[in-house]
């Protein structure tokens, strides 16, 4: 339980995925600008990393059952792009506004170095927290526990977008410049929280 | 060698089952698309920028297929190719348009127009407006603050000494700077042939209006009475042109003291 609650924490504050690992920046900069769709990009991207575990685990599995490890990286990418185009005809059938207000970045998520990096990482995680019998339901909720930071790091930045909208930025330094320091210092923020696993005495 | 045939098996066999699974999906889930419409969202210059009353450009297009509107000639970007080429696909009669530009009706840059206080907030229009109606003693003048250039999808208005002033050679006639403007000073006029025009909506009576501004309308009524055509009446103690009466014969200008009235070519 202990390790469970440790995996939330380091997903969502002290190794998150946007902040320190800068994973999934271009969504970050592209879609935060307002909270709806902000919101609506991070729910897929739960979605999408959840169900890319789920399936990426077993495939995992038969990689390595046939000594073809070095193969992850392809695999992986040919099964995330297959659900996100799953993802994409569900919603353009069913949740069309949302389709509309996500546009490009909903097939961005393909190539979402996030979703690929959650995978990865789980499967170098088994190795490295074997002692924690570290496997499919760990792999899961550090899945979900990085999807729910992506969502605060863009909630987050939503945020402070809306406050520079009003802003007065000097010329020079206005759109992107601007925004992009704006990510730096809210993702300096984020070492406040370094130490807080091992500070909690959950690991 | 097993290995290369098991990489090759197992890869092919995944992208075989996803290809199989989009397929299917694909087929159970289609949204049937509107042949029309997305021929039309073809030939719309894809600004988005609102001009027609629609959402967008999308859903001009399927309004138009679904018989929602029948006015082809909405686009004002698109101008009358686009209104023409929009008939032909829905077998409509295209609408004639005529080609406008924007125009910003205030001429009192920082030199001519006086300055009440010293505004060091927010740099937008419409937040400086709220403040005792900007920093300007002529509270219907533009700010210059560049709410509309900000607003502009085609990068037409620029900021020269304090004033909006529009390119009417990149300006589309879209409305999104006569909608964002807040002290409601842009306007729309033909574009291409000389009129007469009075850039001034000074609202005021003619002793505040001269202390407020070199260049405004005082309302004296001279070019009313100069004009051979009857083409100008006064609004509320600003001049206004009707364009379809002025010759632009510039008998106006001449008797104008403030200069507010002058012949421009658009």
């Amino acid at each position: 339980m202990k390790f469970f609650i440790a995996l939330l924490v380091m997903g969502i504050l002290t190794q998150n995925f946007t902040l320190s690992k800068f994973l999934g920046i271009c969504p970050f900069l592209g879609v935060s600008k307002k909270l709806n769709t902000a919101l609506g990009m991070s729910a897929a991207v739960i979605f999408v990393m959840l169900i890319a575990t789920a399936v990426t685990y077993p495939v995992n599995m038969l990689l390595i059952n046939y000594d073809l490890e070095f193969l992850q990286t392809i695999v992986f990418i040919l099964v995330i792009a297959a659900l996100v185009q799953t993802v994409e005809i569900v919603l353009k059938k069913y949740v069309k506004s949302l389709y509309n207000s996500l546009g490009i970045y909903l097939p961005l998520i393909t190539t979402n170095c996030a979703v690929l990096g959650v995978v990865i990482l789980n499967i170098d995680n088994i190795s490295i927290y074997s002692a924690y019998n570290y496997g499919f339901l760990h792999s899961m909720i550090n899945s979900f526990a990085a999807g729910v930071g992506f969502m605060l790091a863009m909630v987050l930045f939503a945020g402070v977008r809306s406050r520079l909208e009003t802003a007065d930025v000097p010329r020079f330094l206005q759109g992107l410049p601007i925004t992009l320091i704006a990510a730096s210092i809210v993702s300096v923020s984020f070492l406040g929280f370094a130490g807080l696993v091992e500070g909690m005495g959950l690991m | 060698m097993t290995q290369i045939i098991y990489a090759v098996v197992i890869v092919a066999g995944i992208g075989l089952l996803a290809g199989l699974l989009l397929s299917v999906l694909s087929k159970l889930m289609a949204v049937k698309a509107d042949e029309k419409a997305q021929q039309i969202e073809e030939i719309l210059p894809g600004a988005n920028c609102g001009a027609c009353g629609f959402a967008g450009c999308s859903a001009y297009a399927s309004a138009l297929s679904q018989g929602e509107t029948a006015d082809t000639g909405l686009c004002a970007p698109g101008g009358n190719e686009t209104s023409k080429k929009i008939a032909g696909i829905m077998g409509l009669a295209s609408a004639d348009i005529m080609p406008m530009t924007a125009v910003v009706c205030c001429k009192g840059s920082r030199d001519k127009a006086e300055t009440k206080m010293i505004y060091s907030g927010v740099q937008s229009c419409k937040l400086a407006s709220q403040l005792f109606g900007g920093d300007k003693s002529c509270t219907y003048g533009c700010l210059g603050l560049g709410d509309c250039a900000r607003a502009c999808p085609y990068d037409a208005i620029l900021l020269c000494d304090g004033i909006a002033v529009v390119n009417p050679s990149l300006c589309k006639a879209c409305k999104v700077c006569v909608n964002t403007c807040p002290k409601n000073l842009i306007e729309l006029m033909p574009k291409g042939h000389l009129t007469a025009g009075v850039l001034c909506k000074n609202h005021d009576k003619g002793a505040k209006t001269k202390k407020d501004c070199a260049v405004g309308c005082i309302g004296c009524t001279k070019c009313v009475k100069a004009c051979p055509n009857n083409a100008i009446t006064m609004d509320n103690f600003v001049a206004r042109v009707d364009n379809s009466l002025c010759t632009a014969c510039g008998a106006c200008s001449e008797v104008c003291p403030t200069k507010a009235i002058d012949l421009i070519k658009l």
